[in-house]
């Protein structure tokens, strides 16, 4: 399927900017023209797996989120959320839900919302080499 | 600051508003639970109906001061919560412990 615009966000791993990603990628899907649903969703997707590359990827340094996000001529948004952090021993383990490493008050929630918030959630890790997570989501839009 | 909180009696408000994130979460959090501490409120309230976006932190919100307004021995309730957050709520299973119901 083509490719009809993309666009690629780098920006400081803190939690003050939480909203400016999820905001900046949510009016980029605004294109294809989403139902106010469907724009919540991925906005709320996107702040999770943002706020996962805050709190976890980048224990002992300042490190980067690497945001792109592509749009499809069939109404299809795919964006991928992508760190050069930590990464995950066990992704299986860390997408159950209410499983946390963070304590706190961290629900353990975050990859459930993803993953009933989108269509489709992939995500690879790897120790060492960081974490890379895309969420597809179909934009069915509010003229159809 | 995104909240604001008033008390009456025992009963102690908290009128959450615009967006709960891991970053305005703190915030509000800090701002809670001092007020829990001098207060000891017998019933804590919180009311989301000014809030406009909430992830999954909002659940770790609810259920942190549930637990805190509990060592105090108070109960919380939600009011109010709106229709776009509903769908994180049913995944955090919360409404099993705590009251949730709208005003409106």
């Amino acid at each position: 399927m083509q490719v009809i615009n993309e666009m690629k966000l780098v920006i400081d791993a803190l939690s003050v900017n939480e909203g400016y990603c999820r905001v900046a990628v949510a009016t980029f899907v605004s294109q294809l023209d989403p139902t106010i649903e469907e724009l919540n969703d991925v906005k709320t997707s996107v702040s999770e797996a943002v706020t996962n590359c805050i709190v976890h990827a980048y224990p002992k340094k300042r490190g980067k989120i690497y945001i792109t996000a592509r749009l499809y001529a069939d109404g299809l948004s795919r964006v991928t959320i992508k760190d050069r952090g930590i990464g995950i021993e066990d992704v299986k383990k860390a997408r159950e839900p209410l499983f946390t490493t963070a304590g706190g008050e961290r629900s353990g929630l975050g990859f459930s919302v993803m993953e009933s918030f989108s269509d489709k959630l992939t995500v690879r890790s790897k120790p060492g080499w960081g974490t890379s997570v895309t969420i597809e989501k179909r934009i069915a839009g509010k003229g159809k | 600051m995104p909240v604001r909180i008033s008390t009456e009696a025992n009963t102690m408000t908290a009128f959450l508003s615009g967006e709960i994130d891991h970053h305005s979460a703190a915030a509000i959090r800090d701002a809670i639970d001092t007020q829990i501490q001098i207060n000891r409120p017998k019933l804590l309230k919180l009311d989301f109906s000014e809030v406009t976006f909430m992830d999954s932190s909002g659940v770790g919100l609810i259920m942190g001061r549930y637990k805190n307004a509990l060592t105090f021995g108070g109960r919380t309730e939600v009011a109010n919560m709106p229709a776009f957050a509903e769908k994180v709520m049913r995944l955090s299973g919360l409404e099993k412990i705590i009251r949730f119901y709208k005003e409106k």
